[in-house]
């Protein structure tokens, strides 16, 4: 097999792939920086928790539009994913549960309400798409929807860039020069929310989260300025999702399960090779004289 | 400059109901210098946050003279800030520009000259590119105090500038603060050391959750007021009654 036939030829031939590719792409663009910052506000299992939360909404839109309709179940996730982080911001500042205990409790509910919604009105293979995605069935107008999102999350993420970065490392200065902390959080929430419903399709809600998180991990391992570390991030989820579809194409694996552990094979090789990965500490580096 | 006047309004500040702060009332002077001491718990830290706008107050109020509370510089403790986050020291500085370049303004060439003579004033010149996270306890301290002189602040509050800092930087730290003082600046600082309070700072407030003392360094920190605050700040009742002013009483 030739190089050609191995990375061109399943683009070239199949329409479904140009369209899962061009997905891939977007998603990482939007979800890469995402994802980086979520990491370093130590919100990475929210992120997980609330990819669970749209459930119940993506599931009643699933049911209301008969089948996949990423404009339905969006729209149903969109406000099932910003009621759970509303009530778990009202729980965190109103009682003792701190921010990732309220999103444990609410995301529990929704996935067990999602589920028994999926599985009561559809069939298993509904429940399957849901929950793993199908990455290979995305059309023309969900590609437009995941293009927007992607769109509207790199302009609102420049947009809120600076007081996103210092409400995360000092929120006390912020709110000291009269910052609006909690608007720029609820705004990050909402971007959040926004492309885990864009990777929804392609993922499914158990592995939305797969495109911002490990990449944004590897990204973290290997460079240590904020710009780099979205740029590295991107790039890994770009990698994953093309290497992730070339191996589905010719091994017959599923599609999305296999981007993610391709960004998960990322992630343990840069564990390894890392600057400061496990080889770095086989080999000592040279100091400086001062 | 002279910074201008900071009212305390019969203040109260309440964890739970139970008060951190409890019914002080006073004012620090236009352009002042004062330490803010006391035992821990006495509740220090939780005035400079009701300062600063961070805690509401659960009785009375912070009044300001002429001064819209954004414009206070502060400097919080060590702690409240994420250390490991990948931003360099140049742009921890130039935060201290805030006020004029907002959430979304740009910096001008003039700024980043400005933020990089703060550097140098606080002996970290060449130190703009590495990684906060890279830095000591008390070359990260110093950064903190360029933000401020950037900020350009007439009122600045520090909480617990000098701690884990060792005696070098917080000699130079106590100069500058000496230099705000100089300029009319309103300057607080919670601080623990009682020979550094008795040696820097003119006025002191002592705190053990209410006033103990408020006035010249040298009678606020008499024996017997530090004897008191420490008799003070160990009372803590668990099923005390609900506080009720004198003045309700009487009426």
């Amino acid at each position: 097999m030739s190089l050609y036939d191995l990375l061109i030829v399943p683009f070239s031939d199949y329409g479904f792939m140009r369209r899962a590719l061009v997905a891939c792409l977007l998603l990482g663009v939007g979800s890469g920086p995402i994802g980086v910052l979520l990491m370093l506000r130590r919100m990475s299992l929210v992120g997980d928790a609330m990819s669970h939360a749209v459930l119940p909404g993506a599931a009643i839109g699933f049911l209301a539009a008969g089948g996949y309709s990423l404009f339905a179940m969006g729209a149903g996730g969109l406000v099932a994913g910003l009621t759970v982080s509303l009530l778990s911001g009202l729980v965190t500042r109103t009682t003792v549960l701190r921010e990732d205990a309220s999103f444990a409790a609410f995301y529990l509910a929704s996935l067990a309400l999602g589920v028994l919604i999926v599985s009561a009105a559809g069939s298993s293979r509904d429940l399957l798409h849901v929950l793993f995605g199908s990455i290979l069935a995305i059309d023309a107008a969900s590609l437009e929807l995941i293009a927007l999102i992607t769109s509207l999350s790199l302009a609102t993420l420049a947009f809120i860039y600076r007081p996103l970065v210092v409400e995360c490392f000092d929120p006390g200065f912020l709110r000291s020069v009269g910052g609006r902390g909690g608007l720029y959080h609820f705004l990050f929430l909402l971007l959040i929310v926004l492309n885990l419903i864009a990777a929804f399709q392609a993922l499914g809600t158990l592995m939305a989260v797969g495109m911002m998180m490990l990449p944004a991990a590897v990204a973290q391992l290997w460079t240590r300025t904020l710009p780099a570390m979205m740029a590295v991030s991107v790039l890994t989820a770009v990698v994953s999702g093309f290497v992730g579809l070339i191996a589905s194409y010719h091994l017959g694996f599923a599609s999305g399960p296999t981007i993610v552990l391709v960004a998960a094979l990322i992630y343990v090789g840069s564990l390894i090779a890392g600057p400061t990965g496990a080889l770095s500490r086989l080999f000592r580096r040279p100091h400086l004289a001062g | 400059m002279t910074g201008p006047a900071i009212r305390l309004d019969d203040l109260t500040v309440a964890y739970g109901g139970h008060p951190a702060v409890h019914h002080l009332s006073g004012s620090f002077r236009p352009g002042s210098l004062t330490a803010i001491a006391g035992a821990n718990g006495a509740g220090k830290s939780t005035l400079v946050k009701a300062i600063v706008g961070d805690l509401r107050p659960a009785g009375g109020a912070v009044l300001f003279d002429d001064l819209d509370r954004s414009a206070i510089g502060y400097l919080p403790q060590a702690a409240e800030i994420e250390r490991r986050f990948p931003i360099d020291v140049l742009d921890t500085v130039l935060l201290g520009a805030w006020r004029r370049c907002g959430a979304f303004g740009g910096v001008s060439r003039a700024l980043r000259a400005a933020a990089e003579r703060a550097l140098a004033a606080v002996r970290l010149d060449g130190f703009g590119k590495r990684p906060i996270g890279d830095l000591s306890a008390g070359q990260f301290q110093r950064v903190l105090f360029a933000r401020l002189m950037l900020q350009d602040a007439p009122v600045i509050l520090l909480d617990e500038p000098f701690t884990a800092v060792d005696a070098r930087t917080t000699a130079d730290l106590l100069a500058i603060v000496a230099r705000w003082h100089a300029e009319g600046r309103t300057v607080i600082a919670v601080l623990h050391d009682h020979g550094q309070i008795r040696r820097h700072f003119p006025e002191t407030l002592l705190l053990a959750r209410q006033c103990v003392a408020w006035g010249a360094t040298g009678e606020a920190m008499s024996p017997a007021n530090l004897d008191r605050a420490n008799a003070l700040a160990e009372r803590w009742l668990e099923d005390a009654p609900v506080c009720r002013p004198a003045v309700e009483d009487a009426a």
